[in-house]
This record gives C-alpha cells, sequence and structure tokens, in this order.
C-alpha cells in the first residue's frame, strides 16, 4: 500500500505533460507537498503514445519524440523532493473546500485535504457518435487515438486495411505508421475543404506513401455486420451533407475517427464549474484559476492545444500559481473581462488584470494573411498569416494593461488595411 | 441427454420460459444464436414497461401485458435488475390527439390499468417544463416504468441456469429432425434433444417453424433506431414521453433510461435483411425533427450513439403463442411491443400450453428465486463506497471512467461468462459513455484476455468475427491447416 | 533537358507553393517561396530526400510489450520502409535505458536507431514491477 500524506498543498489531476509542468511550476514556486496522480500505470500521459517526432522545437531547441519529452520532464519531477507521484489511481471528488476523494489499488478509498488543485487532464477523441456516421456497428470502428495505443503500446494493429475520416494530425500521423507496420490505408477523407492538420503531415504522412487525401469528402455509411467489410465515401455539398448520386465504396476492414478532440471535462462537469461553450474547458483567470477558488486548469483540459511546449508553457505557470495559493499568497482579483471579437474563435484566460504579465491563447475563425491582432487600442501585433489549426500566443505586459480604465477588452484579427 | 424442453431463442422472452420451466422437476435446455442471451431484439429494446393501455384487450398482447406490468416488482426483488416506475405521459398535440387520449383512458380502465389520469396544458408544463409550450394536454400512466432489458436477460438467465438449466451458446439452429416424438435441434455447435420445442427465435421465429414443415406464419422485421443523448440532458423529462399513438407505431418517444441517460426513438421501418440493424439519415432526420416539436431542448448535437434493433412483428399483428399441428412444438412468436411487458406473463402462459400439452412435472422444493445483483460502485454513496472498496485493490481500480465502473465488476462479469467485449459492456456498462470506450476498451481488453488465458488479438466485440485488433505478422499465431507450404 | 517540379515547403505553416525548374538533373531556379528558408529545404528535398523514422521493437521483459524506437538522424527517405522492416524483427529485453543504441549503422546508412524511452523490467512472477518512476 502506498501512504499518502492527509495534507498536501497542491494536487495536481493528470500526470502527462501538463501535470507535470505544473508540479515543477507549483514546486518553483515554493511548495514542499505536491501530489500528482494519474490513472495510466506511468506518467506522460498522451506523449507515451506520440512516438514519432515533432515536440519541443520551441521548448528545448530539439526535435523530439513524444516519449523524449515527457522523460525531461518526468526526470525533473522524480528528482525533487516533494512531489509525490500516484499511478493507476482516481480523482473520484472535489469538496469546495478541496478535500479530494481519490481511488487506487495501492491507496484504497481515502480523502486527502489540499490547499489547491490544478486540473491536467488533458483530452479525449470525439467518437462516431458525435458525428453520426450512419450504418452498422462493426468491430473495426475507433478513434485514431485508441489504435494509436494499441499499436505503438500493446503492439496489435487494428486491421490490415484502413480508411480515415478526419484530417486532424492524429489521423495522419497513423496513416503513415500504419503504412509502416505493414497495412494499407485507403485514404483520409476530411469534409472541410481544406485540410486540418500541418502541411508537414500532409507531405511526409500521405505524399510521401502515396495515401490520398479526398477533401470535401465524409462517410456517409459504414458497412459490416461483425467487422467493417467496406464504408460508403461521398463529396458533400455546401450544406456538409453527403451527395448520394456521387458516393463510392472503399473497401476496408477498418476505420479510424480523427474528428477533433475535446477537453476530459468530466470531473470539471462535476464541479459545476463555469464552462466556456466555445473550449469546452473551464473558464479561467488570469492566474488559471477556475470558478470555484483554488481550483485551476491548464493544457488540453482547458483548451485543446497543438504545441506540446505551449501546454507546458501553460502548466508552469497554472502550477506556480496554485502553488502560490497554496502557501497563502492569493493575487489581486482579475478585473477586465476579456472577449473575443472578430475572427477570434476564442481566447483564453476569460479575464485580466493589470498586476501581472499575461499569457493570452487564442484561435482564429478563418484563415486570414497579412493580418493584425489587436488588444483594444493598446497592443497591435501583425501577423503573416493566421489560420485556426495554429494557436496564436499573446503576451500582454503589466504596464499596459495599467493604462486601461475600462472593464472590459477585445481581440480582434484585422486585416492590415483596417489597422491602419 | 434427451430434455424434456428445448427452448430456441434466448431473448428476454426464452430466458423468461426457461425461468418459469426451472421451478419444476424438468430437464431444460435453451439454445441461442448469439455469443450472449438477448444480443438479438432484447438488447436494442427500448426498455419501456407499459401500463397497458395502449393495447387492445381482445388481443393475446392486450391481455399479458398487464399481468407482465405487475409481475415486474417481485421480479426485480428477485434479480435486481434497475427498474423504476417513472410513468409515462401520453401527450396532446391538437384537438383530435386529445380525443384519442380520452378514449384510450377508457380502454385502459376497463383493461384494469390503474391510476390513468388526464392532465391538462398547465399540469403537464408545471411537471414537465422543458416540454414545448404548443402541447395541450396529457394522458398520465403512472404505472409505467423503465429497465434495461439486457439487464434483465442476464438475470433470467442466471437464475434459470442455477435451478438447472442448461445453456447453450453460439449455437445457431440450423434444422430440426423429430422421430418418434423427440426432435433434434441441429445447431452450429451442437444439436440437442428434447421432447417438446419452444420457439422463441424471435425475428428468425418463422424460419424455425419452417423447420418442422410449419408456414402458417410469417414475420416482418421492422426496424427501429434509437439515438442516445449526453448525460448532461439527464433530467431534461422525467416521464417517458409518447406521443399520442398512431396505427403502425408508438411514434418517437423520449425515455429517461433508467440510468438517467436520455434516448429518443424508435423509428419504425419494415425491412427485408433479417440482419438489417444499421442506422440512417432519414432515420436521424425523422426521430429529431419529430422530437424537436415537443421537446425543443433537444438536438442532434447532443447524440453520443446510436443503433437500431428488429422488431418481429408476425403478419397477424399479435403475438402468436401456442401448439401447433406439430406435437410438441410450441410457437412463441411475433412477439413485438408490448413483448417485453408481457415476458413474464408469456412464461406463464407458455407453461400452461405445456401442461395442456401433456407436460406435467412437479414443483422443486428447492427452487430458489433470487440471484445476487451485481455492485454497482457507480450508483454507491461515500459511505456505501468505503465500505464496499475496503482496501480491495480490484474493488479500488476504475477500469471506465464515464461510467465509474470498477475492475472488480468486469471481473464479476467475467465470472458470470461474459468473454467478449459486448459482454463486458452490457453487464456493467463499460463502454457506454462519454468516450464510448476510447478510454476502457484497452482495459477490459486485458482483462478479458488475462482471465481468458488468452493472446489480446482474441477478443472479439460480440464473438466470433468481430475481433478487434489484429497480431502483428510476426505475432500471428500459426494456423492449423494441414494445407500451405512453411514460409 | 529541362523539366518542373512543384513542391510544398512545410518549414513553417505558410506552406508556400514552390516551382522548380530543374535543368540537367539540378534546381536552376526556384520560385513562390516566401523566405530564404524555402529554396534551401527543395534542395534537400531533390537532391537527397531524408525522414526521421521512427517506430517500434518488440521487447521482452519490459512493462509493455513494445519499446519505441527513432533513427538518431534522418535517413534516405527511399529507405524507409526496408528499415521499419529490418527493426520489426528485432526484439529487445527490459530493462533499456533511453538513448540506448539498439541498432548500429542501421541498413548501412551509418546511423543508429536509439530506444526513445527508458523501459523498466517487471518481474514475471508476482508481476510487480522494479522501475524507477515509483511513488515515495
Amino acid at each position: 500500500m502506498t501512504v499518502l500524506r492527509a495534507h498536501y498543498d497542491v494536487v495536481i489531476v493528470g500526470g502527462g505533460p501538463a501535470g507535470l509542468a505544473a508540479a515543477i511550476g507549483a514546486r518553483d514556486a515554493g511548495c514542499s507537498g505536491i501530489l500528482i496522480v494519474d490513472r495510466e500505470k506511468e506518467m506522460g500521459g498522451i506523449l507515451n503514445q506520440c512516438i514519432h517526432s515533432g515536440f519541443g522545437l520551441h521548448n528545448f531547441k530539439e526535435e523530439l519524440t513524444g516519449p523524449e519529452y515527457a522523460d525531461r520532464f518526468i526526470r525533473r519531477v522524480r528528482c525533487e523532493p516533494g512531489i509525490d507521484i500516484l499511478s493507476e489511481s482516481f480523482i473520484l471528488n472535489i469538496s469546495p473546500d478541496l478535500r479530494v476523494t481519490l481511488m487506487g489499488s495501492t491507496i484504497g478509498l481515502c480523502e486527502i485535504k489540499t490547499g489547491a488543485i490544478v486540473l491536467a487532464m488533458g483530452a479525449r477523441e470525439r467518437s462516431r457518435g458525435a458525428i453520426r456516421t450512419p450504418g452498422y456497428r462493426p468491430a473495426g470502428v475507433m478513434t485514431a487515438g485508441l489504435a494509436q495505443r494499441m499499436v505503438n503500446i500493446e503492439g496489435l494493429l487494428p486491421g490490415k486495411r484502413i480508411a480515415i475520416l478526419g484530417s486532424g494530425d492524429i489521423g495522419l500521423i497513423m496513416a503513415r505508421r500504419l503504412t509502416l507496420e505493414g497495412c494499407e490505408v485507403t485514404g483520409v477523407y476530411e469534409i472541410m475543404p481544406y485540410c486540418n492538420g500541418l502541411t508537414r503531415n500532409v507531405v511526409q504522412c500521405l505524399k510521401d506513401f502515396d495515401i490520398p487525401l479526398h477533401l470535401s469528402t465524409t462517410m456517409a455509411f459504414i458497412h459490416g455486420r461483425d467487422r467493417v467489410e467496406k464504408v460508403t465515401v461521398a463529396p458533400v455539398a455546401d450544406d456538409f451533407q453527403p451527395l448520394p448520386g456521387k458516393a463510392w465504396d472503399v473497401d476496408c476492414d477498418t476505420i479510424l475517427m480523427s474528428i477533433g478532440l475535446i477537453p476530459e471535462n468530466e470531473l470539471s462537469r462535476q464541479l459545476r464549474l463555469q464552462m466556456d461553450p466555445i473550449t469546452g474547458g473551464p473558464r479561467v483567470s488570469s492566474t488559471l484559476e477556475t470558478s470555484l477558488p483554488g481550483v485551476f486548469a491548464c493544457g488540453n483540459v482547458l483548451h485543446i492545444h497543438d504545441l506540446v511546449d505551449n501546454v507546458s508553457e501553460e502548466a508552469l505557470r497554472a502550477g506556480a500559481f496554485a502553488g502560490e495559493l497554496a502557501q497563502g499568497r492569493r493575487r489581486p482579483q482579475d478585473n477586465i473581462e476579456l472577449q473575443a471579437g472578430d475572427n477570434v474563435r476564442y481566447c483564453v484566460p476569460h479575464t485580466l488584470s493589470p498586476d501581472r504579465e499575461i499569457s493570452v491563447y487564442l484561435r482564429c475563425i478563418r484563415p486570414q494573411k497579412d493580418c493584425v491582432l489587436r488588444l483594444g487600442n493598446f497592443l497591435e501585433k501583425p501577423l503573416r498569416l493566421a489560420i485556426p489549426s495554429e494557436m496564436i500566443h499573446l503576451t500582454i505586459k503589466p504596464e499596459i494593461l495599467q493604462r486601461f480604465y475600462g472593464t472590459t477588452l477585445r481581440i480582434d484579427i484585422v486585416s492590415r488595411e483596417d489597422a491602419e | 441427454m434427451l430434455y424434456d424442453v428445448v427452448i430456441i431463442g434466448g431473448g428476454v422472452v426464452g430466458c423468461a420460459i426457461a425461468r418459469e420451466l426451472s421451478r419444476f422437476r424438468l430437464k431444460i435446455a435453451l439454445t441461442e444464436a448469439y455469443c450472449e442471451v438477448g444480443f438479438g431484439t432484447t438488447k436494442t429494446n427500448s426498455g419501456i414497461i407499459h401500463s397497458g393501455h395502449h393495447s387492445p384487450p381482445e388481443s393475446l398482447k392486450g391481455k399479458l401485458v398487464v399481468r407482465g406490468n405487475r409481475l415486474y416488482d417481485d421480479l426485480q426483488r428477485d434479480l435486481k435488475f434497475g427498474f423504476k416506475r417513472i410513468g409515462e405521459l401520453d401527450i396532446a398535440q391538437n384537438q383530435e390527439d386529445l380525443q384519442i387520449l380520452a378514449q384510450l383512458k377508457e380502454k385502459g380502465e376497463k383493461k384494469g390499468v390503474a391510476g390513468l389520469e388526464l392532465w391538462d396544458r398547465k399540469r403537464l408544463l408545471r411537471e414537465e417544463p422543458n416540454l414545448s409550450s404548443n402541447l395541450l394536454g396529457a394522458l398520465h400512466a403512472p404505472a409505467a416504468g423503465v429497465i434495461n432489458p439486457y439487464e434483465l436477460s442476464f438475470g433470467l438467465a442466471e437464475s434459470a441456469e442455477k435451478n438447472g438449466v442448461n445453456f447453450y451458446r453460439e449455437n445457431q439452429i440450423f434444422a430440426i429432425d423429430l422421430h418418434d416424438g423427440v426432435f433434434v435441434a441441429k445447431g452450429s455447435r451442437l444439436g440437442i434433444h428434447g421432447r417438446f420445442i419452444i420457439n422463441a427465435a424471435g425475428v428468425f421465429a418463422d424460419k424455425i417453424a419452417e423447420m418442422v414443415g410449419l408456414t402458417d406464419f410469417q414475420i416482418q422485421p421492422r426496424k427501429g433506431e434509437e439515438y442516445m443523448l449526453d448525460k448532461r440532458l439527464k433530467g431534461v423529462v422525467n416521464h417517458l414521453i409518447f406521443p399520442t399513438p398512431q396505427p403502425k407505431s408508438k411514434g418517437i418517444l423520449i425515455i429517461p433510461t433508467f440510468d438517467g441517460t436520455i434516448m429518443v426513438g424508435p423509428t419504425a421501418e419494415d425491412v427485408e435483411d433479417r440482419y438489417d440493424v444499421s442506422t440512417t439519415l432519414a432515420g436521424a432526420h425523422r426521430v429529431f425533427s419529430q422530437v424537436k416539436k415537443y421537446c425543443p431542448s433537444i438536438s442532434e448535437r447532443d447524440v453520443i450513439t446510436e443503433f437500431a434493433g428488429l422488431r418481429a412483428v408476425a403478419d397477424t399483428n399479435d403475438f402468436i403463442i401456442g401448439p401447433t399441428r406439430v406435437k410438441g412444438f410450441i410457437n412463441v412468436a411475433g412477439i413485438q411491443s408490448p413483448g417485453l411487458t408481457a415476458a413474464p406473463a408469456i412464461a406463464e402462459y407458455v407453461r400452461e400450453i405445456l401442461w395442456d400439452e401433456g407436460l406435467t412435472a412437479e414443483e422443486r422444493s428447492d427452487w430458489q428465486p433470487a440471484i445476487d445483483g451485481p455492485a454497482r460502485f457507480a450508483l454507491m454513496d461515500g459511505k456505501q463506497r468505503r465500505l464496499w472498496v475496503n482496501g480491495d485493490p480490484q474493488r479500488a481500480k476504475i477500469v471506465c471512467r464515464c461510467e465509474l465502473v470498477t475492475e472488480a465488476e468486469v471481473l464479476d462479469a467475467v465470472h458470470h461468462g461474459a468473454t467478449t467485449l459486448d459482454g463486458v459492456k452490457f453487464r456493467v456498462r463499460a463502454g457506454m459513455g462519454r468516450c464510448q470506450g476510447g478510454f476502457c476498451t484497452s482495459r477490459v481488453m486485458e482483462i478479458l484476455a488475462r482471465e481468458q488465458g488468452v493472446p489480446l488479438q482474441r477478443i472479439s466485440k460480440r464473438g466470433k468475427g468481430s475481433e478487434v485488433f489484429y497480431p502483428r505478422p510476426e505475432d500471428e499465431e500459426p494456423s492449423h491447416d494441414n494445407k500451405g507450404e512453411a514460409q | 533537358m529541362k523539366s518542373h517540379r512543384e513542391l510544398v515547403c512545410i518549414c513553417c505553416p505558410m506552406g508556400c507553393q514552390m516551382h522548380l525548374a530543374i535543368e540537367d538533373g539540378a534546381i536552376s531556379e526556384v520560385e513562390g517561396n516566401k523566405c530564404k528558408v524555402g529554396p534551401k529545404y527543395a534542395r534537400q528535398e531533390f537532391t537527397d530526400p531524408r525522414r526521421m523514422l521512427s517506430t517500434t521493437v518488440a521487447c521482452r521483459d519490459g512493462l509493455w510489450p513494445r519499446l519505441p524506437v527513432k533513427t538518431a538522424e534522418a535517413i534516405p527517405k527511399a529507405m524507409m520502409g526496408a528499415i521499419a522492416r529490418i527493426l520489426h524483427l528485432l526484439s529487445v529485453t527490459a530493462p533499456v535505458e533511453i538513448g540506448a543504441v539498439i541498432v548500429e549503422n542501421v541498413g548501412g546508412t551509418g546511423i543508429n536507431v536509439i530506444a526513445t524511452r527508458s523501459m523498466p523490467k517487471i518481474k514475471e512472477l508476482d508481476g510487480t514491477q522494479s522501475c524507477p518512476c515509483e511513488r515515495r
């Protein structure tokens, strides 16, 4: 049996890249009682199954694979006294006064008290039900992430002839991965008229292997009683509905769904946190604190990131603020509401304060070239290209907000002409 | 072994009959085509225990549904499946509906359905504020309830097995021989000898009857699609919501399932293919365009999963339960709605028919009506959880995050016979939640593989042919055919 | 002999569509790029396209049955399939340290294949793990 303390400064829910960085952030802020709780056998989260390279270019100036990136943080966490790691365990409940009920095979069911909590549970994948693909329910339909886990960690293949729905990066990466494992990938089918993933992945995962990318195409019907036999694909009209007259059948035994990530928000909803319907995650202040005092959020559970480097950056801050709070150092409350304006889908955090330097992450709605990112009348940042799949990072120095006397600031992305 | 009775079909009706007959000193066998009981039509059933006021009193359906409804409290006490009498509201969308509802109330009262009450618009909207304010009123039937039909099937089968019934699964019957008053039901795995045959084969009942030369009824499969909605809609309605019934089907319903998840459907479409359980764009459109009229808060954006099942509709449009000109062959066919509700009453009725046909036996003094129900961590409160977990590492390990299912519960499902992912899923709900198996699939597979002592690649969704993952080429198990050269 | 080729630059999200003019087997002109990095990438892609390869090898006695590995540097693109096939016939035994060389000079490329994670050893008999990443 593992022995936990009765009281921690900070409890971190999730030991993936966000949780690990949050622990380091809390430690650097001076905490000595930090607990990371994770449901897997080991720390590292989703990085353990992302065996391809492309991580850490910003943070480490190297291109690392997922496990290598995770290893940097796991090493640091392991050699820090004051950070306890608990694997194969779940947080069942958090009370408003921050009593945490948790359960695991080495601890049974127990309750601990904590000064602050950081939610870092990451994301889950949208499944077939979310897009309501008609047809049968045979074996062989799964999310790309589940296939990735089974291939890279358990050493099993999802099938022999694979059709992939969605051109998100996970689907593209798996197209390459499965081809290298000897499977045949019939194609990637994407409902939008543009690809969702990085151009680099289109080149290195599809073009390199002659795997066709069908844009403005969806899966209209899944065939097969016990196992997938084929899928009917069809081009879509402007309303994204399939055009049955132009449909064609693709023989396959496996369908991978790569149709998007959403924050793993079971616990957030259970806690009745105020949520942002666009991000799917909780609303947070500039210290990354949610609507429940003492509960912070970072990483994919807050909003879906593209770069793990940004996850680490955000989580270090969340951990630091949580750590400060746990030691009794509360920051002044935010007094400025941040709004998403023209061509801005969302921005995080949702409120600002002139008390500190603030890191804002946002995404645009439509691709826009040669534009300007504007924060009210106070800050302008030129952008060569804004695309929805690439998150924009904006740093706001306290001096800028100290000149603002209002209660609401807007972020807009406008064309260069409009800015002048 | 010569059985007294061989039941063909392990749906809820077959299992109910098995349990009923297990009360007597008889040798009973039940043969089921799928790897689990209830995996045909039963598990796709809406799960409604009807109050009985819909079916015409002169029909066999009408007679058995009221009796069946009354048997559910005892059944639930013994078999421990989830059952709640949440009540039903037949809503009126226009004046004509109101008239039909008044007639229904009268009909129901004549049949002995208790508690039927007409609610005016004000009362309806007070009790169900999320329904459309265009509604005019409703007929309230308090005796209606909801169950998970697969839980009931597993419970009936477990009870029957406990009392001596032999179950043969993954044994699809393809022929029936008859010699000297003994039937041999020949199945894909084995043949079973019996003096009496109960044809409870659902969508295939007419095919089974043909095997003994009977062609006096046809089954028309009628497909129903259902759509499960996200848990956030739990509580959007508290009663079963029915539109005023039409002749061919009961319309698109809003069903708060026992676990609280809202389900909408079913459609009603006659199909030719007896394996057509596909969902369709047209079906989804029909469901949501209808449902939004009386509950605007519901939309297709909240769907987490969808499925379809086939009703076994006989051309007489009523149950066909009775002996035939082939002595010893009893039909229990055409069990469409309200078949689930009527099932326990059908079982009694079939027993009476068997007695009339010359089968007699004493009641067993050692018959055990009850089974231990499965533990459900998700439904326990904090104190119960602490007591139950009590340091047991398997009870303390969560396998399904969305439905909060522990490893101990999954193991329990395995010990009760689950060998497949769906076998576990329908016993303990692992895989039914928001992430639809994204997290728990690999864990449940590990447990199944470990317990059966087989490699992961042998684990299937619901029986042979539905294996979920393939081995790497270098890990493939050597095949056992004699032909072919070595690689 | 003149010919043309299209190439999408992957160095930044702009994804400039570049047009290469090829003369006598070499790039004579690059058009369509918006910065200096593009032509450099184009030349490399044209003369000697290389890729990083990551995959898994079988792993005995470890926490997991597969060990993720990568080529320490990019290998010729044309060799990816063959190198993957070589690696898929290999097996290592835990424990393995991150960065350990699994194969030297794989397929004659002069490039090593290294482990991208540490894999702790699992004791077979009682299933417990002797693993550095344990709780205190």
